[in-house]
C-alpha cells in the first residue's frame, strides 16, 4: 500500500460542533478572539472565561484545603511539621487504586476504608516514629519526618513499581456543563467531598468532647494534661486524623489524577503555602487559604501565564511571611 | 493487602542484641563490598584475550547494568544479531545490507567487545579508553544515552578511532566538528521539524488551514530547547503561534494552561510532556471539553506504554513521533524477516532502539568491507563514502549517507497515531500503514 492511497480518514464519529475548536455552540465568545502571535502576556478575558477559570480554581483549591487541613492539624496540636504528609496522600491514592484493581471497589465507595486505613497509618507512624522524637530538637524532628517521606516513597516504588496508574472508570466520570462553564464530574465530586470532610472535621473539633480535648491540647498542652486529658492519646489522634484527611484527599483525586510514588511532591509544596497563609494550626484558616491559593494559582496562571503560576503562589507565601507571619487566622 | 509491609511495626530487638545487630550490619557491609568487587572483576574477566588474525574487533558500549539495563540488553541482542548476520552465521534475508558479509576482508569475522557504561558518562569514557587501548578495537559504537555518547566519542576522537552512533538523538552531538564521529539516527531537531512538514502535507490533503499552532511544552531544558526550535521553524515556515506555554513540570492542575490554549483556539497543539503531565493534560482537555484538530506529541510521556494503557480510549488519536514502529513490518518484508530472526534468537520484537542498534552495526560492517582494511583512516574514509539505499535497511529512512558533520542526511522520523490502542505509522505517507484520523473525534463521540 503506497502513496496516494493514504490520505485522510474521516473520523469514526462526526464532530459535535460544540466541542470542535472554534466551533459554534457553547463557546461563541472564544471564537471571536483573535489568535494573534504578538499576544504574549495576558489572555483575553470574557465573563464566561473568567467564570470558568474561577470555578476551576475553586475546585482545585478545595482539594488543596483538604490536604492542608491535616497538615495544619498535626502542627497545631504538637508543633511538628510533617514532611511526609504528601506521602499520606499518595498512600490514600494507592489504597483507592488497589481497592479498585483487586476488589473492583470504586474510589468513592472505598473512601471510608481509605480513611480508616490512613487513620491507622497515622497512628502507627506516631507510635513508632513521632512519639520518640517529641522532645528532640526541632532539627531532628524535621529529619525524622523527612526520612519518613523518603521511606514511604521508596516502599511505594518497591512494592508498586514507579509506574503511573489511573483508575480507568470510576462511578464519577464525564463532564457537567452549566451554561458556558464546564467542569469534570470527578473534580466536582472531589471538591464536594473536600468541603464535606473539612466541615465534618470542624464539627468534630468544635462540637464533640474528644474534639474539644484535641483543641485544648493544641492551645496548651500542660494545662490540658492537668485537666485530665491524655496528651499521648491526643497526639496519636491528631496524626490519625491528619493522615486520614490526606488519605481522603488522595482517594478523592484518585478518580482523575495519575497515581505514582512521587505524587505527594506535587501537592506538598502547595499544602505548605496553604498552611502558612491560613495560619499554622488553624483548620478554618487552611480551608479559606486553600480556596484562595487555588483561585490565585489558576486565575494568575491564566492571566499572567501558566509558566508563572508556581512563582505567583510562592510569592504569595513570601508576602504572607513578611506582612502577616501568623497567617490569616493564626494565633499570634 | 499489599499494604502490610509498608506499615508493619519493626520488630523490637531486646537491648542485649544491639551489639550483635551492629555486627550484622558490619557483616552485611563486608559482604556487599565483596560482591561489588567480584562483580567488577567479573566484568574484567568477561573479555577473552585472544586476538585471532581474521577477527575484526568492534567496541560496543551500552548500559548493560543500572537503571537502563533492560534497554541495554535489548541493544546488545540487536548488535549481536547484526554481527551474526555479517559473519554469515545466520542466513540473511536478500537485500539486507549486512548480509553481504566482509568479502573484501577475505571473509574475516567481526567480534563485538562489549563495554558497560551503567548510564554514567564518566564510566562511558573509561570504557571507551579500555576498549581502544587494551582491547585494540578498530571502531566503537554505542552508547544509547546522548550524554554518554558525548564523553565516549570524545575519547575516540582523541585516539583517532571511528565512533559510529546509532541511537543518540541530541542534536548537539554532530555539531561538535568531530572528525571521527558518525551518526546514523536522525536527531531531535529533525523530529521537531518533521511535524511542520507533516502539517504542510496535511494541509494539501485536507484543504484545511493548519497554520495556527499552540506550543505547549514543559519548562525543563528539553521543553525550552524544543520551544526555541519550534518558534524558529514557525517563523521560517509561516506558521502562527496562537499560544506559547512553558508550563511547570509535575504540576497539580493544568486548568490555567488548557484554558489559555482553549481561548487561543489553535488548529494544532504541539506538546512536550513527561508521563504524569501527559496524562493530567489529557484529563484536563477532556474536563474542559477542548480538542484541537490535531494534537502533536513530542514523544516522551505520550509514547510510554503506560500512557496507552492508562488512558484507554481517551488516549486515542494522539499523534506522536517515532523512529520506528513494528507495523512497518506489514509494509516492508525485509523488516518482517529480520524481526523474525530477532524473535527466534532473543524472543523479543525489535523496537526503535534495537532496530537502530542493529542498523549501526550493519552500517559499520558495510564501511569495513569497503575499506578492505582495519586501519582507522581507511574505515573513516569508507564511512564518509557510505551510500546505502533505503532498500537495504530495516529503518523507514531514505538511506544512509553522512554529511560533513558525520550526520546521516537521509534519516527520517515517522509520525504515528494512536489507533485502536496502539501507535500506527501515518506519515510519511509512502511508509504509512494506516490513514490519519483527522480531525480528532470529539470526546463524547468516541
Amino acid at each position: 500500500m503506497h502513496g496516494g492511497t493514504f490520505g485522510i480518514a474521516t473520523p469514526r464519529v462526526p464532530l459535535t460542533p460544540a466541542l470542535s475548536p472554534g466551533g459554534e455552540g457553547d463557546m461563541p465568545l472564544v471564537k471571536s478572539l483573535p489568535a494573534h502571535p504578538d499576544r504574549k502576556k495576558g489572555a483575553a478575558m470574557t465573563a464566561d472565561i473568567l467564570f470558568q477559570v474561577l470555578v476551576s480554581g475553586l475546585l482545585i483549591g478545595l482539594i488543596y484545603a483538604l490536604v492542608a487541613v491535616g497538615l495544619t492539624l498535626i502542627f497545631g496540636v504538637m508543633d511538628i511539621v510533617n514532611f511526609a504528609h504528601g506521602e499520606f496522600l499518595m498512600l490514600g491514592m494507592y489504597a483507592s487504586f488497589w481497592a479498585f484493581a483487586l476488589f473492583a471497589i470504586d474510589p468513592i465507595v472505598a473512601l471510608p476504608l481509605t480513611a480508616l486505613l490512613l487513620f491507622a497509618v497515622g497512628v502507627i507512624v506516631y507510635q513508632t516514629v513521632i512519639r520518640r522524637i517529641l522532645k528532640a530538637p526541632m532539627l531532628s524532628q524535621i529529619f525524622a519526618t523527612f526520612g519518613l517521606m523518603i521511606l514511604l516513597r521508596g516502599l511505594a516504588q518497591f512494592f508498586w513499581k514507579p509506574d503511573h496508574r489511573l483508575i480507568p472508570h470510576s462511578l464519577v466520570s464525564g463532564n457537567v456543563a452549566f451554561g458556558p462553564v464546564q467542569f469534570g464530574l470527578p473534580q466536582f465530586v472531589a471538591a464536594l467531598g473536600a468541603v464535606g470532610v473539612t466541615g465534618a472535621l470542624w464539627m468534630f473539633l468544635h462540637r464533640t468532647r474528644l474534639g474539644t480535648a484535641l483543641e485544648a491540647t493544641a492551645i496548651d498542652r500542660e494545662a490540658a494534661t492537668l485537666m485530665g486529658i491524655d496528651g499521648q492519646k491526643m497526639f496519636a489522634l491528631a496524626w490519625g486524623i491528619g493522615a486520614a484527611c490526606a488519605g481522603l484527599a488522595g482517594g478523592l483525586i484518585a478518580t482523575f489524577f495519575p497515581i505514582f510514588p512521587e505524587v505527594g511532591s506535587n501537592f506538598i509544596l502547595i499544602a505548605f503555602v496553604v498552611v502558612v497563609l491560613g495560619g499554622f494550626g488553624s483548620v478554618t484558616g487552611a480551608f479559606l487559604a486553600g480556596i484562595i491559593v487555588g483561585l490565585i494559582e489558576v486565575l494568575g496562571g491564566f492571566l499572567v501565564g501558566p509558566e508563572y503560576k508556581t512563582a505567583i503562589v510562592l510569592s504569595l507565601l513570601l508576602i504572607v511571611l513578611l506582612v502577616r507571619p501568623r497567617g490569616l487566622l493564626g494565633k499570634a | 493487602m499489599r499494604f502490610a509491609p509498608a506499615i508493619t511495626e519493626p520488630t523490637r530487638l531486646p537491648k542485649g542484641s544491639l551489639p550483635s545487630r551492629r555486627q550484622t550490619i558490619k557483616r552485611l557491609l563486608a559482604a556487599a563490598a565483596l560482591l561489588t568487587t567480584t562483580a567488577l572483576t567479573g566484568i574484567g574477566l568477561d573479555i577473552a584475550p585472544a586476538h585471532a588474525e581474521d577477527e575484526i574487533r568492534i567496541g560496543v558500549i551500552y548500559p548493560l547494568t543500572g537503571a537502563a539495563a533492560s534497554t541495554g540488553v535489548e541493544l546488545k541482542a540487536a548488535a549481536e544479531l547484526a554481527a551474526a548476520i555479517v559473519n554469515k552465521e545466520i542466513p540473511a534475508p536478500p537485500g539486507l545490507v549486512a548480509g553481504i558479509g566482509l568479502p573484501n576482508l577475505k571473509g574475516a569475522k567481526i567480534k563485538l567487545i562489549f563495554g558497560d557504561h551503567q548510564g554514567n558518562p564518566q564510566v562511558g569514557a573509561t570504557e571507551a579508553e579500555r576498549l581502544i587501548t587494551s582491547e585494540k578495537v578498530v571502531a566503537l559504537t554505542g552508547a544509547y544515552f546522548s550524554n554518554v555518547t558525548a564523553t565516549a566519542s570524545q575519547v575516540a576522537e582523541r585516539y583517532g578511532v571511528p565512533f559510529l552512533n546509532g541511537e543518540s538523538s541530541s542534536a548537539s552531538l554532530t555539531q561538535r566538528k568531530f572528525k571521527w564521529f558518525f551518526r546514523t539516527t536522525p536527531h531531535d531537531d529533525l523530529f521537531v521539524g518533521n511535524f511542520f512538514t507533516f502539517l504542510g502535507d496535511m494541509e494539501k490533503k485536507t484543504g484545511d488551514t493548519l497554520r495556527s499552532v499552540a506550543l505547549f511544552n514543559e519548562n525543563t531544558l528539553w521543553g525550552n530547547e524544543t520551544t526555541k526550535l519550534q518558534v524558529k521553524l514557525s517563523e521560517e515556515q509561516k506558521f502562527t503561534i496562537a499560544e506559547k506555554i512553558l508550563y511547570p513540570a509535575k504540576t497539580t492542575q493544568m486548568t490555567s494552561e488548557v484554558q489559555r490554549i482553549k481561548a487561543a483556539a489553535p488548529a494544532v497543539i504541539m506538546q512536550s510532556s513527561y508521563l504524569g503531565d501527559a496524562i493530567l493534560s489529557m484529563k484536563t482537555y477532556k474536563e474542559l471539553g477542548f480538542l484541537p484538530k490535531m494534537l502533536l506529541a513530542n514523544d516522551a510521556g505520550f509514547n510510554d506504554s503506560e500512557f496507552l494503557k492508562t488512558m484507554g480510549k481517551d488516549g486515542e488519536f494522539v499523534i506522536s513521533r517515532e523512529v520506528w514502529a513494528l507495523d512497518q513490518a506489514e509494509r516492508n518484508p525485509l523488516i518482517k524477516q529480520v524481526n523474525e530472526l530477532m524473535q527466534k534468537r532473543s524472543g523479543v520484537n525489535f523496537n526503535g532502539n534495537s532496530a537502530r542498534a542493529f542498523t549501526g552495526i550493519a552500517v559499520l560492517a558495510d564501511a569495513l568491507d569497503r575499506a578492505g582494511s582495519t586501519k582507522p583512516d581507511a574505515i573513516r574514509e569508507a564511512l564518509q563514502k557510505t551510500d546505502i539505499p533505503a532498500s537495504g535497511l530495516i529503518m523507514p529512512w531514505k538511506g544512509v549517507k553522512f554529511d560533513a558533520s558525520g550526520q546521516n542526511e537521509l534519516g527520517t522520523g515517522i509520525i504515528v497515531q494512536v489507533q485502536g490502542g496502539q501507535y500506527v505509522t501515518v506519515w510519511p505517507f509512502d511508509v504509512a500503514t494506516k490513514p490519519v484520523v483527522y480531525p480528532m473525534p470529539a470526546w463524547d463521540g468516541r
